[in-house]
């Protein structure tokens, strides 16, 4: 007797081994049904009863069940599309209609919303037999922080920005409150999210199906800077941007659009183009020299890698006697704009410090807040001045009527246009950790490290939220942990808190395999190996790129001869590096509050 | 160390009934009624405490079992809870009877600026207003 292990769907004989569900069964097999609630990267939670199939069992009993919480089992049949599971489909899309803001063309998410993608599919035309959702009854909009805006009348209660917070992030910031038709998703008490220690990764407006949480969209604002002839724009592009922004316009995930950015940046109207990659170099510089400081003293270890925006909020909120550890380096994004408000005017004839804006292009809605810090500018004034993501730059794109698969390919603008591929893989989790290893290595030893690809450290699926990797450098055995998603970052803090930790670098990034998976990235979470092939396509521009180690790349190398000097020297402090703020008072744990 | 407090509320009671309860995520709703005998309600802040102590809750979802269950309540209650039932079947058995006896018994309650004035009658609130207006103009 064989173990294949069969089932019949719509007919057809499909073979299943360990698929969590049925409903992964069916979308092997090349069937869809329709979901709210089901994200592959959480767990399930059948709320939303529109995956429901029809399921024949050998004993003759028919019964309809919700695919994404049913084990597969051989020998039953399954129907995906018949007269019943259409109707009761049907009937959810008209209730959660009937108690929706329908005001689409004004939402952030048409277009991409499921719900208005569904009530099409499904021929919804009229729901005015349901009582309709009535204007005075609608609850407040939080648009209180810089990154995410909550519309709870868009919520269709489906939980999945709650278990993306509670899963990723550890601490759920979001929770049910209420119960029967007073049923709502929100922080405590209804507080807005600036209220409450939320760290603005975004991963749940990433899951959220409706227009209930989205990005705080500030298209607007860099149109205005655009059209204003007093004013010079410059963009900087972050490293995930690159291999993610093509989705957007029917390419594969992964394939590294950098050129047509630049292209598309300059069409738009930026007059000069930077790639974050630059300052990814420059990060690595200032933290492998901290790094190996740090070792050789023996103060502060573990060092705490501190470009994750979200890791660096959670540190001050609930941790902040463990912000010695953090390094003091600025993020890529915190450290290209002060250089090149300083710089540009130097080399580019008519930019000066008054006229320049910076807006950058980060797959992340955390970046947008990490640009409002008091410590990233001066009497109001940032020194970033906007941030969009991926997303919004594709809005951009498409509005300014650019067809962008047909672009020209252009390169950015130089003396800060050269990255190395220790730069690029700053997307992925691992690749910070990977790239200070690289010139660390060459700083303690005055030797290249020979084996340039650390795979150890790579990896981005669920299964590789926790990486250790012990190197030896000459010698000296240094240990490193990359961990994503702050529950297991929580986790490494405890280690250090109890004494058991043994490792000399900790990297975080927020959110489930890094910045290729940030919260401002093209929606993708209905396919848990799209991030996969984001990771690829840094990896393989790394693999193709002339220079592989920041500190071999010679623009940087220009930049610390003319101006900077050595990495960790006066100048490069100025400029580069940061302070935190203990941001415990008023934080959850801080429960001596007033 | 003096226990932590706050507006008066005692937290070494609250870490009592956590450690009682082994700070068990399932043992919750017991937790919740422990302290809500303690502090007569449920505060915000103690419920934000539970969050951050019990592993695998939030403060979200400790408000968010306390806002399900009818049981909870979020605003301080008296000493006594007095429930009078006007089901159908109480109220043709006599409950108004017995809710406008419960009235005439307690008087009402009146607060001013957070000062509590039990058992208050229509004379005796002439008696304290016209108390406080003359402080007033004795400014």
């Amino acid at each position: 007797m064989s173990d294949k292990k069969t089932l019949i769907i719509n007919g057809k004989e499909v073979e299943f081994t360990d698929e969590p569900n049925l409903l992964e069964v069916i979308r092997k097999a090349g069937f869809n049904v329709p979901t709210f609630c089901y994200r592959p990267d959480l767990t399930q939670y059948g709320a939303c009863r529109m995956c429901v199939v029809e399921v024949e069992y050998p004993n003759g009993r028919v019964l309809i069940n919700s695919s994404c919480t049913m084990p597969p089992e051989t020998g039953i049949k399954v129907k995906t599309n018949t007269e019943r599971t259409r109707r009761i489909r049907k009937t959810v899309l008209e209730l959660l209609l009937a108690n929706h803001d329908r005001e689409c063309t004004t939402c952030d998410k048409s277009g991409k919303c499921e719900l208005q993608q569904y009530a099409e599919e499904y021929g919804i035309k009229d729901v005015s037999k349901y009582v309709a959702k009535r204007k005075e009854d609608f609850l407040p909009i939080d648009d209180s922080n810089p990154s995410i805006v909550r519309d709870p009348n868009k919520c269709i209660l489906c939980g999945a920005c709650v278990r993306a917070c509670s899963e990723f992030q550890g601490h759920s910031v979001l929770g049910f409150a209420n119960r029967g038709s007073k049923t709502v998703v929100q922080p405590i008490a209804g507080k807005p999210l600036a209220k409450v220690d939320c760290v603005y990764c975004g991963q749940c407006q990433a899951v959220c199906p409706t227009g209930a949480l989205t990005i705080k969209n500030e298209v607007n604002e860099v149109w205005n800077l655009i059209t204003d002839p007093q004013k010079k724009v410059l963009a900087q592009i972050a490293p995930s941007v690159r291999v993610a922004i093509g989705e957007e316009f029917g390419l594969e995930p992964g394939e590294n659009t950098i050129k047509l950015v630049n292209a598309a940046l300059k069409e738009i109207g930026f007059d000069l183009v930077f790639d974050t990659n630059f300052s990814a170099d420059l990060t690595i510089m200032e933290e492998a020299h901290e790094f190996v400081e740090r070792l050789s003293k023996g103060e502060n270890l573990p060092l705490f890698t501190s470009c994750c925006p979200a890791w660096v909020r959670y540190l001050e909120l609930q941790h902040p006697d463990m912000l010695k550890h953090l390094s003091s380096c600025k993020s890529p994004q915190g450290m290209l704009s002060p250089v090149l408000r300083t710089l540009v005017p130097k080399y580019f004839e008519g930019f000066s410090e008054e006229n320049i804006n910076i807006v950058s292009i980060m797959p992340c809605t955390a970046k947008k807040a990490e640009a409002k810090r008091s410590q990233l500018g001066k009497d109001g004034k940032f020194e970033t001045d906007y941030v969009l993501t991926t997303q919004e730059l594709a809005k951009m794109i498409k509005s300014a009527g650019i067809d962008f698969k047909s672009l020209e390919p252009a390169e950015g603008d130089s003396p800060f246009a050269l990255y190395s591929g220790a730069a690029t893989i700053f997307g992925a989790s691992g690749g910070v950790a990977e790239a200070a290893v690289r010139t660390a290595y060459e700083f303690v030893t005055g030797e290249p490290l020979s084996d340039i690809d650390i795979k150890s450290m790579r990896g981005v699926d669920k299964n590789h939220r926790c990486k250790d990797v012990e190197l030896d450098i000459k010698g000296t055995k240094v240990k490193v942990r990359v961990v994503s998603t702050l529950k297991e970052a929580e986790k490494s803090l405890q280690e250090i808190k109890n004494g058991t930790s043994d490792f000399h670098m900790l990297e975080v990034m927020a959110c489930p395999g890094g910045c290729i998976n940030g919260g401002g990235q093209p929606r993708s979470c209905d396919d848990t190996h799209v991030k996969e092939k984001r990771a690829q396509g840094l990896y393989k521009e790394d693999s193709e790129l002339t220079y592989r180690r920041s500190n071999d790349n010679p623009d940087i190398k220009k930049l610390y001869a003319e101006y900077l000097e050595a990495p960790g020297s006066h100048k490069a402090h100025e400029l580069l590096h940061t302070v935190y703020e203990d941001k415990f008072k008023g934080s959850y744990k801080d429960v001596v509050k007033a | 160390m003096s226990p932590q407090t706050h507006a008066g509320l005692d937290y070494s009671k609250v870490d009592e009934i956590l450690a009682n309860y082994g700070y068990e995520k399932s043992n919750l709703i017991a937790i919740l009624q422990k302290v809500q005998e303690v502090f007569r309600y449920l505060p915000l802040d103690v419920m934000t405490y539970i969050g951050t102590k019990i592993e695998g809750l939030s403060p979200a979802t400790v408000y968010g079992v306390a806002t399900f269950y009818a049981q909870f309540s979020l605003e301080p209650k008296g000493k006594y809870e007095i429930k009078v039932c006007d089901g159908t079947a109480c109220h043709v058995r006599g409950s108004m009877p017995v809710l406008n006896a419960v009235y005439q018994c307690l008087n009402p309650v009146v607060v001013v600026n957070g000062k509590v004035y039990p058992q208050m009658t229509a004379d005796a609130i002439k008696i304290v207003i016209a108390t406080i207006m003359n402080e007033e103009e004795g400014k």
